[in-house]
């Protein structure tokens, strides 16, 4: 089936949806639709170990009677289990309470053109071709130095995916994307230690994708910097989070203003909006209309239209991520955010890496960080880390087994500078963070 | 045949009209070049699911999983195709598409012994009908007043209730065809309290491989409101934990993660096979203290890490991992148990018909020690005792694990002092268990609870422990 011929049947299918969710009674009805198909290969010590061919359709409905809500979704888009799916929605719908919030996002914020964001690039490749390129990969990660010993292997995946997202005030709209990775796994052997790490890459475009052996080189690099590391003792020092995780703490800011966390205030950035949360230099934006962006999409999960914001602006707090149903909640506007942010990025300060190393002169740089622990409600922020110790404005050796704690508002507040080494994969644009103070635990 | 393969085979073959020469067709094509072993994996799944906020019941969701997923094995090769539809068409296709990780030629299927179907280890029931909507919309309503009741300082509660039904068959290439019918319960209870302008956050909640009403037994949804304020108010009050290598006690039952982290995974089959874990090639030597026995069990009845038989078909087993501190044994599903030359355990699983079977845990505990859980509190100078736990992540390769504590107390000469705000903890798992030097004697296993993430598939799992003393381990509070 040709990608127009797929997008036209996934339109029928949220049709017929509606049709049916207004057949059985539905005041007001949501649909979203979507197809993927897929292959991904890994390659292990040079033999080709898994080959998945992937097949994913998605299918959720949302009806409303008058405020009353009830949803339904289902992987089988075969007709028997959409009808289910619809009646067993209007079902929950019978039973949830009336809430004024509750219904489609408004009329009027619906996205009237739907522009062509370059999403779509597919690559025709088989397993093979597929096998070989990963091979490539792992190849240059085992070559790097005798200690690199052993290997998780190296993946190539690509897919390609429709969907059709439409509602009962008229709004039918959708896509077809792609996307590719290549990701590297290796382990490092020294004495009784044993150390593993991996980078990788991902694209809408197959010819953006960096090249497999500088994928697999920076895997090897990476795992082989970890070796001999050790233990700092417990002190306060500045904490530099290298580009890497220093996304972890972007998405922190997200889930704080999130406006599901608002209206329950179960956040520490309540009520924050128009305050200083950040030094003034900081500005964070979100450019979901980035042609070939990663996580770029015209309209949000409700047919509202996206476009270019700035979420802080000179380090002060400009809104929040709101969506229909938290939008009414507040008393405000929906942000086009049903769905999450997309393609977030904070604007550098200016310095490189190494400029970061010698302004923070001595302390932690973390290239690693383990576990959930944070605390959404009060920001209270202690996870566990690997990294470097910093001494004289320069990496002196690996260090593992440490923790790094404080609270978030706390650290924003002491965001020293963000580095112009933005070379991570993904779609959160950031360089490595330095803040000012943190508690560091070892032993 | 079982009742409960008798209503897998009736829902996943009769329903969509496949017969049993049908499967052989489509067998017959996953084997039909160099193949190893094989299989075919049925799944039908229906999950409903009810959120109440603010006082009222917010939303409902019902959701459809159906497929089936078909592997072929060749050495250490797998081919692996899905299909979202039970037609012998699309069955066809993938068996072809999975078989291609294989050279052409001869297959050389090994036969392997059908093991029999074990008795049931829960009811085959439907657990999205063992209430009707009034009891279950009612039972949540209930915890929001008993949590609203609770205390003053409660400001926004909210209740989830969740009823999984997963019907699974499956058949591998010498034809055994074994189902198992899976029911699951969740409900939680998560609250904000407010105290000036302090606020915070509790939760509790628990689960089972049983019907709803669990949840009315034993007053446990009226429990999980009172403990979820209860744990609000605590860190209300809670100052900054410490930083630094300090004694540890851990609480009995869900502080297990431990376990799960520090040692679990390290010992799954395929990390060890490839020889990547921090525990790969040492079986039969000291990996934890002497105090130490931990087995890995999915034959408990009822329990949300249990399966009567895993996704390949094998019975789960109550599989030692530790002895006395010795290292016994890791965790198997068939693939990783042939190639090793051992025999599978009954822990290859698999999040769904897309997924492809690795081996996973079920319910993983340590035994009872000698202690009283106030002897091995009163042995602490000056230290941490963690009682109730977030989520944990593990490197296998290098051993470090953390785990996040959030609801914890100092120790100060030997008495449980001020609650302190909840902090990672971190070690190195074979180090840590080495230094657990006291087990008490009240072994717990958590709520039901517990769900496993690994390389991006969640499984339902259990953990548990009596209450014990780690000598040192590293705390990632703010007070240094």
């Amino acid at each position: 089936m040709s990608q127009a011929e797929q997008i036209s049947r996934l339109k029928q299918v949220v049709e017929d949806l509606l049709h049916e969710a207004r057949h059985q009674g539905a005041d007001a009805a949501e649909a979203g639709v979507s197809a993927q198909t897929g292959l991904s290969v890994t390659v292990r010590l040079g033999e080709t170990e898994t080959i998945e061919h992937t097949s994913d359709n998605g299918l959720g409905i949302t009806v409303y009677f008058a405020h009353r809500k009830g949803s339904a979704n289902t992987t089988d888009l075969r007709p028997d289990a959409i009808r289910e799916s619809v009646a067993a929605a209007c079902r929950i719908a019978k039973h949830t309470s009336e809430d004024p919030a509750a219904g489609l996002a408004d009329a009027h914020r619906m996205a009237r053109d739907v522009p062509d964001l370059d999403l779509y690039h597919p690559w025709d490749l088989d397993a093979d071709e597929a096998a070989g390129i990963a091979r490539d990969c792992e190849d240059a990660a085992r070559a790097v130095d005798p200690r690199i010993s052993n290997s998780e292997g190296a993946t190539l995946y690509t897919q390609r995916s429709s969907f059709i997202y439409g509602n009962s005030h008229g709004f039918v709209g959708g896509y077809p994307t792609t996307r590719h990775s290549l990701s590297c796994a290796v382990i490092a052997q020294q004495g009784d230690e044993m150390q593993r790490d991996y980078w990788y890459d991902s694209s809408r475009l197959p010819a953006e994708l960096a090249e497999p052996a500088a994928i697999g080189r920076r895997a090897a690099e990476r795992t082989l910097a970890r070796l001999d590391g050790r233990q700092l003792g417990t002190r306060e020092c500045p904490v530099l989070f290298r580009a890497d995780v220093a996304p972890s703490l972007l998405r922190s800011l997200f889930g704080a203003i999130r406006g599901h966390a608002v209206y329950r205030k179960s956040t520490f950035l309540l009520d924050q909006v128009g305050e200083q949360i950040f030094p003034d230099w900081v500005r964070i934006s979100e450019d979901p209309l980035l042609p070939r962006g990663q996580a770029s999409a015209p309209f949000d999960n409700e047919g509202v239209a996206t476009g270019y914001r700035d979420l802080v602006a000179d380090g002060v707090l400009q809104g929040y991520l709101l969506d229909s149903y938290s939008a009414r909640k507040l008393g405000l506007q929906s942000t086009a955010s049903a769905g999450g942010v997309r393609n977030a990025g904070i604007a550098s300060s200016g310095q490189s890496f190494d400029e970061l190393l010698r302004e923070m002169d001595h302390g932690v740089v973390v290239t690693e960080l383990m576990g959930q622990g944070t605390n959404p409600v009060t920001g209270d922020y202690s996870r566990g880390a690997a990294g470097f110790w910093v001494e004289n404005g320069e990496m002196q050796y690996p260090v593992d087994e440490i923790t790094v704690a404080g609270n978030l508002k706390d650290m924003f507040r002491q965001l020293l500078a963000v580095g112009s080494d933005n070379d991570i994969p993904g779609s959160i644009d950031t360089g490595s963070w330095l803040i000012e103070r943190m508690t560091v635990g070892g032993d | 045949m079982s009742q409960t393969t008798a209503i897998a085979r009736e829902t996943l073959l009769d329903t969509p009209g496949l017969s049993e020469a049908h499967l052989s067709q489509v067998m017959d094509r996953l084997l039909s070049r160099q193949v190893d072993a094989a299989d075919i994996y049925f799944q039908y799944g229906r999950l409903e699911s009810w959120v109440l906020e603010d006082g009222i019941i917010k939303e409902g969701s019902h959701s459809i999983e159906q497929g089936a997923g078909l592997r072929a094995i060749s050495g250490e090769k797998t081919g692996f195709a899905y299909t979202d539809s039970l037609e012998l068409s699309r069955l066809l296709d993938a068996a072809g598409a999975a078989r291609a990780i294989a050279q052409a030629g001869q297959h050389g299927a090994r036969a392997i012994a059908g093991s029999g179907t074990p008795p049931a280890l829960y009811a085959p029931i439907n657990p999205l009908d063992s209430l009707s909507e009034i009891e279950k919309l009612d039972l949540m309503r209930r915890a929001d007043a008993e949590a609203r009741t609770a205390d003053p300082r409660v400001q926004e509660v909210i209740v989830s209730l969740v009823a999984a039904h997963d019907i699974i068959l499956v058949m591998d290439n010498a034809g055994q065809i074994s189902g198992d019918v899976r029911p699951l319960v969740r409900m939680n209870v998560q609250v904000i309290v407010e105290q000036g302008d302090k606020r915070e956050q509790g939760s509790s909640g628990g689960g089972a491989r049983q019907a709803l009403d669990f949840f009315l037994q034993d007053d446990r949804a009226m429990g999980y409101a009172r403990e979820a304020v209860r744990q609000a108010l605590v860190n209300l009050d809670a100052v900054a934990a410490p930083a630094g290598m300090l004694p540890v006690v851990l609480g009995p039952g869900w502080p297990g993660v431990l376990l799960h982290e520090a040692v679990g995974h390290g010992l799954e089959g395929d990390f060890n096979r490839k020889g990547t874990s921090a525990f790969s090639g040492r079986i039969g030597e000291q990996v934890a203290s002497p105090l130490c026995t931990v087995v890995d069990d999915g034959t408990l009845p009822g329990r949300r890490g249990s399966l009567t038989i895993d996704d390949e078909g094998t019975p789960s087993g109550n599989n030692v991992l530790i002895e006395n501190g010795i290292l016994k044994g890791y965790m198997q599903d068939k693939m990783n148990a042939h190639l090793m030359g051992v025999a599978p355990t009954g822990n290859g699983r698999r999040e769904s018909y897309a997924h492809l079977p690795m081996p996973r845990m079920t319910n993983t505990y340590m035994l009872a020690g000698e202690h009283k859980p106030e002897e091995i509190i009163a042995s602490v100078e000056h230290g941490i005792y963690a009682v109730n736990f977030g989520g944990g992540q593990v490197d296998i390769t290098s051993g470090k694990f953390v785990f996040s504590a959030n609801e914890a107390y100092l120790i100060e000469k030997g008495k449980v002092s001020h609650p302190v705000k909840g902090a990672t903890l971190i070690g190195n798992g074979p180090e840590a268990m080495n230094r657990i030097s006291m087990v008490g004697d009240d072994l717990a296993l958590d709520s039901g609870v517990g769900t496993c993430g690994k390389e991006g598939q969640s499984v339902p799992v259990g953990v548990g422990q009596p209450t014990l003393k780690i000598d040192q381990l590293t705390v990632g509070g703010t007070a240094a």
